[in-house]
C-alpha cells in the first residue's frame, strides 16, 4: 500500500506504523490469497499479532494492553485491512469483545479477565445479533434464567464472528422484561459445558473470517461473569458497537486504499490506443474521486476517533464515519475493478476480493440504515 | 553468558546505492538505513540463547549517527544494551580499520560470544568477523546454519556447499551466521517502548581509546579509485512470431550458445 502520509501524535505511533506495514508486508500479503480461497482463519498471523502487541492496542497498560489513543489503533487496523480485510476484521472484533470488561467490568472483573484477554494469544467474540433480532438487537430472545448459583443461558445467537473458535464470548442475553431494559452481558468462557456451534456460514466474502451460530443449551455462567448490572446491558452492548463502528470504518478505508493503489498501478502500466490508460482523463478522474473519498473517509473516523480520546461524545460522529466509509468502501472497490477491465474480474487480480469484501462493512455492527437512523434521531430529536 | 552481536546499518537493500563523487565512498544518505538484512538473524540467534541460556545480549555497531536506529532496532527486538562507535574520523574505514575498531570495542568488555551476520548487503567483502576474530585471538566458528552453546563450548553446524561440517570451539569465540538459521522475530510494540529506557554508550574514537592513524579514509590500505555506473540493459532482440516464431527462437538460443 502507499505509504499513507500520517500525522501521527508520537514517536511510538510512529514506531508502531512502521511495525504494522512491515508485517503486511513481510507475513500477511504473502499468504492473503491462498488463505481467503481455502477458507481458512489465520490463527498463525493472530498469534503473530499477538506477539507483537498488536491485539491490545487500545486497553490500559496495567492489564497488558498498549495504552494506545483510538487515534492510532484504527490507523493500525487500517493498514491491515488495507492488505486482507478478514484480518483487521478479527482485531477489531477481538477489540470489541473486550470492550464490556474493559470499560464495564469492576476491578476484580477487570483483573480476573483482561490479562487473559490482552495476553495475545486469545481472541474474543461479540455475540449480539441472533436470527430474529438483527437492526432490532433489543427484541433478543436467548434467555438467561437467574438461579443461586449464578445464570443459565439457553438460545441462539447469529452470525458470529470468531463464533467457533473464540477463547471467551460476551453474551447479550435477556434476563428481565421484553425490550432494551431487560437485557444483561453475560461472559462465557470457551468449553463451559451446553456451548455448540452452527455450521460455519457460507459468505460471499471475508472467507478466511469464520461466522457461525453461537448455540446455548444450559450454558451455567456464574454471578461473577455479568458485566454491569443486571437489565443493564443493552447500554453495555450499544456503547461496545460505538466503538466497534469505529474500528469497521477503519477497515473499510483500508480496504478503499487497497483497491486504489491496485487500481492506480494498473492505470499507470496498462496502454491501450498507444498510451497508459492513467492519461485518458475519463480515468484518472475516476481514481481522483476515489482518492478524494478515500481522505474524506479517514478525516471522519480520525475525528470520531480524536473525540472518543478526549472524552467526549462520539456516537453520532461513529455512525457518520461508518455510513461514509463503507460507502466509500463500495464505491471505491466498484470502480477500482473498473479500471482493470476484463482482468479486474478475474480472481488473478484482488480488485474482485475487494469488491465481495466491501459489501460485508455495509451490513455489519449497524447497517448503513441503522447508522442513518442514529444520525436522523440525533438531528431531529425525533425517534 | 555475555553475548556481542555486531550490526551494521545499510542502505535499503531494494534502493539504488550510489557512491559519493567526491570521496567514492558508499552515498549512506541517498537511501533509507536499515539493519544489515544477515544481522537480523544474528540477533535472533543471541536472544535465543540468551533466553535457552541465560545472559545478556550488547549490540555494537560502528557508523554514523542515523546507525542508532539500527541498535533500536536491535534493542526492540529485545537485545539488552547497546554501544554505538560514531566518529566523523571513521569514515571512509576499510575491512582492516572496521576489525580493529571493532575488535578493541569487544576486547575492553569481556564476551563470552560474539555473533556476526556473515556479509553485508553493501560491501559484501564477508571478512569482517574473521578479521576480528583474528584480532581478539579467538576461535572463529563461521557461516553458521545451527548454533548449540553448552557450558564451555560453542558447537555449529558450517553451511558448506555440499551439505554441512560440525566445527566446535571453547568458548570465548567468534560466531557468524547464514540466513538459513532462523527466522528473526519482529520487534514487539512493548519492545519498541522498552527500548527507548535501554541503556546505550555512545563512544567517540577517543573514548574506546583507538589510535586514530589506524582509521579512516587516509589510512585505508585500498582506495576506490574511479567507478562507472552499470551501462543500462541493451534494447533487446524481438522476435515476431509469423507462425515461425518457435524456430526464430531456437535459432537464436543456437546463436548466442544456450543450446
Ligand atoms: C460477516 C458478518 C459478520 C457478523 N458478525 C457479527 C458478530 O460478530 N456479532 C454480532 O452480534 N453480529 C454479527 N453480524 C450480524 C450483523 O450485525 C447483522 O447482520 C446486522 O446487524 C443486520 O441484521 P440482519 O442481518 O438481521 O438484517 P435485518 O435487521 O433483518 O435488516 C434487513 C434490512 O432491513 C433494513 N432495516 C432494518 N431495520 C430498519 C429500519 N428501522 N429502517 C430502515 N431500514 C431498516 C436493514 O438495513 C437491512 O437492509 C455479522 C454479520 C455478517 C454479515
Ligand atoms: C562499494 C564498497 C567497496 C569497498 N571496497 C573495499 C575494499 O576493497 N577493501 C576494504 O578493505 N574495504 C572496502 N570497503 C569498506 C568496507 O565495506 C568496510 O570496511 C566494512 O566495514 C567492511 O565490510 P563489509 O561490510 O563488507 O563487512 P562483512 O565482512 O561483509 O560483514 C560481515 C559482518 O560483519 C559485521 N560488521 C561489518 N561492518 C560492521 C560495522 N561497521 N559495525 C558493526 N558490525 C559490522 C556485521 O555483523 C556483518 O554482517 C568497501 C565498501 C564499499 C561500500
Amino acid at each position: 500500500m502507499t505509504c499513507i502520509e500520517r500525522r501521527l501524535p508520537s514517536d511510538e505511533a510512529r514506531a508502531l506504523l512502521d511495525l504494522t506495514r512491515d508485517m503486511c508486508a513481510q507475513s500477511l500479503a504473502p499468504v492473503v490469497d491462498a488463505a481467503e480461497e481455502k477458507s481458512e482463519f489465520p490463527r498463525d498471523i493472530m498469534n503473530l499479532l499477538g506477539q507483537t502487541g498488536l491485539l491490545s492496542l487500545p486497553y490500559p497498560e496495567q492489564f497488558g494492553g498498549g495504552a494506545q489513543p483510538y487515534e492510532v489503533y484504527l490507523q493500525v487496523l487500517e493498514e491491515l485491512s488495507s492488505v486482507w480485510l478478514s484480518v483487521g476484521i478479527s482485531v477489531s472484533v477481538h477489540s470489541l469483545a473486550c470492550f464490556p470488561v474493559a470499560e464495564f467490568g469492576t476491578d476484580e472483573q477487570r483483573q480476573h479477565w483482561l490479562p487473559m484477554m490482552l495476553a495475545g494469544d486469545t481472541i474474543g467474540a461479540y455475540c449480539l445479533s441472533e436470527p430474529h433480532s438483527g437492526s432490532d438487537a433489543s427484541a433478543l430472545s436467548t434467555q438467561a434464567a437467574i438461579d443461586v448459583d449464578g445464570f443459565i443461558i439457553n438460545g441462539q445467537k447469529a452470525w458470529i464472528t470468531h463464533g467457533d473458535l473464540a477463547d471467551f464470548y460476551n453474551v447479550m442475553v435477556r434476563t428481565g422484561e421484553s425490550g432494551a431494559n431487560g437485557i444483561s452481558c453475560l461472559l462465557v468462557a470457551a468449553g463451559t459445558p451446553g456451548l455448540s456451534f452452527a455450521p460455519r456460514e457460507l459468505k460471499m466474502g471475508a472467507w478466511a473470517s469464520p461466522t457461525a451460530g453461537v448455540i446455548f443449551d444450559d450454558v451455567r455462567v456464574g454471578p461473577d461473569h455479568l458485566i454491569g448490572t443486571e437489565d443493564g446491558g443493552f447500554r453495555i452492548a450499544m456503547a461496545a458497537l460505538d466503538a466497534g463502528r469505529l474500528g469497521i470504518a477503519a477497515c473499510a478505508v483500508g480496504l478503499a486504499q487497497g483497491a486504489l493503489d491496485a487500481a492506480t498501478t494498473y492505470a499507470q502500466q496498462r496502454r491501450q490506443f498507444g498510451r497508459p490508460i492513467a492519461q485518458f482523463q475519463g480515468l484518472s478522474f475516476m481514481l481522483a474521486d476515489m482518492d478524494t473519498a478515500i481522505s474524506a473517509a479517514r478525516a471522519l473516523y480520525l475525528d470520531a476517533a480524536r473525540r472518543k480520546d478526549d472524552g467526549v461524545e462520539f456516537g453520532v460522529a461513529a455512525a457518520k464515519a461508518k455510513l461514509f466509509a463503507t460507502d466509500t468502501a463500495m464505491k471505491v472497490a466498484n470502480d477500482a475493478l473498473q479500471v482493470l477491465g476484463g482482468y479486474g474480474y478475474t480472481r488473478d487480480f484482488p480488485l474482485e476480493r475487494y469488491f465481495r469484501e466491501a459489501k460485508m462493512l455495509q451490513i455489519v455492527e449497524g447497517t448503513n440504515q441503522v447508522q442513518r437512523m442514529v444520525i436522523g434521531r440525533a438531528l431531529t430529536d425525533i425517534s | 553468558m555475555k553475548i556481542a552481536v555486531c550490526v551494521k546499518q545499510v542502505p535499503d537493500t531494494w534502493a539504488e546505492k550510489k557512491l559519493r563523487d567526491d570521496d567514492s565512498t558508499l552515498d549512506r544518505e541517498a537511501a533509507d538505513g536499515v539493519m544489515n538484512e544477515l544481522d537480523e538473524y544474528a540477533v535472533e540467534e543471541a536472544l535465543r540463547l540468551a533466553e535457552a541460556n541465560g545472559g545478556e545480549v550488547v549490540v555494537v555497531t560502528m557508523g554514523p549517527e542515523r546507525a542508532a536506529e539500527t541498535v533500536r532496532k536491535a534493542l526492540s527486538m529485545g537485545a539488552d544494551a547497546g554501544v554505538h562507535l560514531v566518529d566523523d574520523s571513521l569514515h571512509g574505514s576499510d575491512a582492516l580499520a572496521t576489525s580493529y575498531a571493532l575488535a578493541e570495542v569487544l576486547a575492553a568488555r569481556n564476551f563470552d560470544l560474539v555473533i556476526f551476520g556473515s556479509e553485508s548487503t553493501d560491501a559484501r567483502m564477508s571478512v569482517v568477523p574473521a578479521m576480528v576474530a583474528e584480532r581478539l585471538g579467538l576461535p572463529q566458528v563461521t557461516f553458521a546454519q545451527k548454533v548449540d552453546v553448552d557450558g564451555s563450548k560453542v558447537a555449529i553446524q558450517r553451511q558448506t556447499e555440499y551439505g554441512y561440517d560440525d566445527v566446535e570451539a571453547e568458548l570465548p569465540a567468534v560466531v557468524s551466521v547464514v540466513e538459513k538459521i532462523n527466522e528473526p522475530r519482529y520487534p514487539s510494540f512493548k519492545g519498541i517502548m522498552a527500548a527507548k529506557k535501554k541503556p546505550v554508550e555512545t563512544l567517540t574514537v577517543a573514548d574506546a581509546g583507538l589510535d586514530a592513524a589506524k582509521l579512516g579514509a587516509t589510512a585505508a590500505w585500498t582506495k576506490v579509485a574511479s567507478f562507472a555506473a552499470r551501462p543500462p540493459k541493451a534494447a533487446g532482440t524481438v522476435v515476431t512470431d509469423e507462425g515461425d516464431g518457435g524456430a526464430k527462437i531456437a535459432t537464436y538460443l543456437t546463436e548466442q550458445k544456450f543450446v
